[in-house]
Order: structure tokens, then C-alpha cells, then sequence
């Protein structure tokens, strides 16, 4: 029969013969291979001191943005909601009080703003959908949690740190996600 | 006082306990570090990075091991025969450690006025009770398989005692060879002989080899591993051992190594001589302490070369299928054992009547 590949062998019977019933000098070879692989780069990687780099359209945790001023961005207008495919987002629009144009950009904003990270399919359509620019996928992975509820993130742990009291923050924050 | 307490030399009592004391934590030490090396080797040969968590480079890795082993839940099976259960591990532990007595570990210190032999006990009978004691070490494999009351560690322990009394014959002849070379039993006087002539690997070496293999089956090390073999029988004799019963077949295991090593180094590698260097000059110069110092850095450095080795083995060849094993034991080893004795015999016997027939 024909072969398909030149691949096969035929198994050898044969008797070993007196140099590889020996079997120092095998050894020895095997020895040496692994005394070679010794000195070889190890390809691990020390992950949690450093990280491989990520693509630029790595699409990780949402991130809800601020401008220059430190103020929200997001008017709760719910494109995101109706973009996501997963229905991952929910909210909840108020209206701002006078005394609060330092905090929000606009004179609605989101008092309530939750992405369940289970749901999540990190498409990043809410991404694209928003109009004002306030949500963006970042860098950072869903870390591990121990309840299901751990996975729903609020508004606290979306919102950017503000650029105007914790400057540093918001750079380290900024740097992360680019 | 008694006149026979009088008589007793008290300073050399002390000098011998503190002498053990400091020579049993050290060989505990050094098998401590022998697991991390095991693992760092066993990483570096598979292009792994072994353990770093634990301290700087991971150094702390073999006290998280024994902390972690003592916590451990201790199970004695109900079936097991109780005092034979603990006893198992204890007399492994026991037997591993006893071989060090008769290792000259340098030469002697000059303290207080003393010279202080790095020696224990140096016994002119030294490889014979080297001998006595390592071949009972099979007690600890036996009696561990058998008092688990489980047929998979009987199965080991009995591979396990044959390998080790197979492989004793030809570890035997191959030493009777290099006696008749230096003629005395003592390792201090064999170390001596090394240093003022050739170190004994070089008149035997066939000697030396087969002194190796059978080195490495005694320690129950790949690839004569057959007593611990997971794939066909768990874990072997220490199948139902857990928390520090295990450890200590493990310990054993790795205290083992290391006096093997020492003892190999000793008589084939001229023990704690600094090679390519006269010791005796060297001494003159610098004082006898100093030299001292160095000569026991020397017999560590050959001891730890060794202790490579046998990782270095370890992570290369995979194990003896168990006819494979006998074959090598009593088919190949030893004649060749026999053959190099009395090759040996003849050649000493014709240098003693000045290569005349």
C-alpha cells in the first residue's frame, strides 16, 4: 500500500547490540541534553511582577471616564444598555442639583450604574455606543471573586479616579488603561 | 567521685557529643536544601523556573514544606500494625543518619589546646559498619510496606528489599577491589593514602562505576526508583504514611544522597583533600585551622558535585522496567565486579613480588 505521508516507521525488533546494551553511552547522550537545557531562556513568565503586553484592542474591564475637570461624563441616556448584547448593563438617570456642576458634566448623570461582569462579553458595543464618551474598556482582566454578586461592579469600582483631588491615582489608573 | 568517673576523659565525651550534635543538624540542613536543589535542578533542566516564591530565589521553599508537613492530618490506618508503623520511619531516619559517624569530614582542628578531629569515630572497621548499616536500611522499606497492611506498598517494599540486597553483592566486590589496593578498612587512613599517592578513581575506575550505579539503587533513585513507582504502585511503601512520618522517608531519602556522596567522595575522590594542592604546605603556611576550614569546603564542594549528579540522573533517565533491573544487577554488575577483583588481586599480587610471575 501506498503511504500517505513518508512519515511511518517500522518498528524495530531487532536485538540490541552490545554498544547499546551498554547503555553508558546513551546515557551520557541523554546527559548532556539535559545539562544543555540548563542554560536555555526559560519562556515563563514572572506574572504577577510583569505581564506579557496586550494587544491594542485588548478589550478588558469598563472603565466610566471623566473629563479634564474631574466630572462624570455619562448623562444615563442607556445607549450602552441597548447596544449590549449580553444585557450586562443596568442604570439609573437623575437629575442634577444646583450645586453639583463640579461633579457631573451634564444636567443628568447616572446614580446608579452597574455592569454585571458575568453577563459581559467584552464586545465593547457599549463602547462604540456611547455618545459622550464616558465608557471604555480597559486593560485589566475580571479578577477572581468568591460570590456571584462580587461579579455586578457599581459605580465605585467603574469610575475612574478623579484627575483634580487624586491626580495620581487618575494617572495610574490613566497609564493602566492606556 | 567514683575513681572510674574520674578516669573518663570528660573533655573528649563533650567534644565527641557537640561533634554529632553539629554533624546530625548539618546533614538535616543539607537535606533540607537538597529538595529545593532537587526542585530547582528538575525546573532548570525543563526550562522552568522552580520555586521563587517563598524568600529571595525561593531559599525559604524547604521550611514552607516541613511546616506544611507537620500540619498535616497524621493517619494511621486502623489495619496497620501500630508500633511497626511508627517504627518504620524512624529506623529509615535512623540508619540514614547512623553512616556518618565514620565520614572523616576534614582533617582536625587545633581549640583549646585540643586537636579536634572532624572524625566521630574513626573505626578501623569503618566500611564495614558503613556496610552494616546501610543494608539495614531496608528494614525501614520493609517494615514501613508491610505494617501499612496494603498490598500495593507490600508489592514496593519487597521490589524495594530485593533491589537493595541485589545491588549490595556487587557494591561489596566492587569495594573488596579497591581494599586490597589500600589495604586498611579505616576511611581516615584511606583518605590519608589518597592524599600522599593518586586518588583511587583513577586505579579504579571500573570499580568506581559500579560503585555508583550502585549507589544510586541503595538510595532508591531514578532509575532504580522501582520501590516508589507511582504509575504502578501509588506511592510505594509510603503509600499510607502522611504528615511527618512521610517527610521523614523522604528526609531519609535525601540524607541518604548525601552520605553516599560523602562516602564516595571519601574513598574515591581523596574525601576532604584539596585537590592539586599539597595540604601538608598549604598547612604550613597558613596555620592548621584555616586548612581545616578549607579542607572540609573541599570535601562539600566534591559532596555537593555528587549530589548534582545524582538530580542530574535523576531528571534524565527514565526507570528500569523491574527484569531489566535484575539483569543489569546480577548479570552485568556483578561480574564485572567479580572480573575487576580479580584483576585487581592479580595485578597487587604481582606488584607485591615486583612484577615478577
Amino acid at each position: 500500500m501506498q503511504p500517505l505521508t513518508n512519515r511511518a516507521k517500522s518498528v524495530d525488533r531487532k536485538p540490541m547490540t552490545m554498544w547499546e546494551k551498554m547503555y553508558l553511552p546513551a546515557i551520557a547522550k541523554g546527559m548532556s541534553i539535559t545539562f544543555g537545557h540548563m542554560f536555555k531562556r526559560k519562556p515563563t513568565v514572572n506574572y504577577p511582577e510583569k505581564t506579557r503586553p496586550f494587544s491594542p484592542v485588548f478589550r478588558g474591564l469598563h472603565v466610566l471616564n471623566r473629563d479634564e475637570e474631574g466630572r462624570e461624563r455619562c448623562t444615563a441616556c442607556g445607549l450602552c444598555a441597548v447596544a449590549c448584547p449580553a444585557e450586562a448593563i443596568t442604570m439609573e438617570g437623575a437629575e442634577r442639583l444646583p450645586g453639583e456642576e463640579n461633579l457631573y458634566r451634564e444636567e443628568k448623570y447616572a446614580a446608579k450604574y452597574e455592569i454585571n461582569m458575568l453577563r459581559c462579553i467584552f464586545c465593547g458595543l457599549c463602547e462604540e455606543a456611547c455618545p459622550k464618551d464616558a465608557i471604555y474598556l480597559s486593560e485589566t482582566f475580571a479578577p477572581a471573586n468568591y460570590t456571584r454578586k462580587g461579579f455586578i461592579y457599581g459605580k465605585d469600582s467603574l469610575l475612574i479616579p478623579n484627575p483634580v483631588t487624586h491626580p495620581e491615582e487618575y494617572a495610574k489608573a490613566k497609564g493602566q488603561h492606556q | 567521685m567514683h575513681p572510674l568517673l574520674l578516669a573518663m576523659d570528660w573533655v573528649f565525651l563533650i567534644e565527641k557529643a557537640v561533634l554529632i550534635l553539629i554533624i546530625i543538624s548539618v546533614s538535616l540542613l543539607i537535606a533540607m536544601y537538597e529538595t529545593y536543589a532537587e526542585r530547582k535542578v528538575a525546573a532548570f533542566m525543563q526550562d522552568r523556573r522552580g520555586p521563587n516564591r517563598a524568600g529571595p530565589f525561593g531559599l525559604l521553599q524547604p521550611l514552607a514544606d516541613g511546616m506544611k508537613l507537620f500540619m498535616k492530618e497524621e493517619i494511621i490506618p486502623n489495619s496497620s500494625s501500630r508500633f511497626l508503623f511508627v517504627l518504620g520511619p524512624g529506623l529509615a531516619m535512623l540508619t540514614a543518619m547512623m553512616t556518618s559517624a565514620v565520614v572523616p569530614w576534614s582533617s582536625h582542628f587545633h581549640l583549646f589546646g585540643r586537636d579536634v578531629d572532624l572524625q566521630i569515630a574513626d573505626v578501623n572497621i569503618g566500611i564495614l559498619y558503613i556496610f552494616g548499616v546501610v543494608s539495614m536500611g531496608v528494614y525501614g522499606i520493609m517494615i514501613g510496606g508491610w505494617a501499612s497492611n496494603n498490598k500495593f506498598s507490600l508489592l514496593a517494599a519487597i521490589r524495594g528489599a530485593s533491589q537493595i540486597i541485589s545491588y549490595e553483592l556487587a557494591m561489596g566486590l566492587s569495594i573488596i577491589a579497591l581494599l586490597m589496593i589500600t589495604g586498611t578498612l579505616s576511611l581516615g587512613q584511606i583518605v590519608h593514602q589518597q592524599m600522599e599517592g593518586h586518588y583511587y578513581v583513577l586505579l579504579q575506575p571500573l570499580g568506581f562505576l559500579i560503585f555508583l550505579i550502585c549507589a544510586f539503587a541503595e538510595c532508591n533513585r531514578t532509575p532504580f526508583d522501582l520501590s516508589e513507582a507511582e504509575n504502578e504502585l501509588n506511592f510505594g511503601y509510603h503509600q499510607e504514611y502522611s504528615s511527618m512520618k512521610l517527610g521523614f522517608y523522604l528526609f531519609a531519602e535525601y540524607i541518604n544522597m548525601f552520605i553516599s556522596s560523602a562516602v564516595m567522595s571519601t574513598l574515591y575522590f581523596g574525601g576532604y583533600d584539596i585537590p592539586f594542592v599539597n595540604d601538608a604546605a598549604l598547612g604550613a603556611s597558613i596555620g592548621q585551622n584555616p586548612l581545616a576550614a578549607l579542607q572540609f569546603l573541599s570535601l562539600f564542594i566534591k559532596i555537593a558535585i555528587f549530589i548534582f549528579f545524582f538530580m542530574w540522573v535523576r531528571w534524565t533517565i527514565p526507570r528500569f522496567r523491574y527484569d531489566q533491573l535484575m539483569n543489569l544487577g546480577w548479570k552485568v554488575l556483578i561480574p564485572l565486579a567479580l572480573i575487576n577483583m580479580v584483576a585487581t588481586g592479580f595485578i597487587v599480587l604481582l606488584k607485591a613480588n615486583h612484577w615478577h610471575f
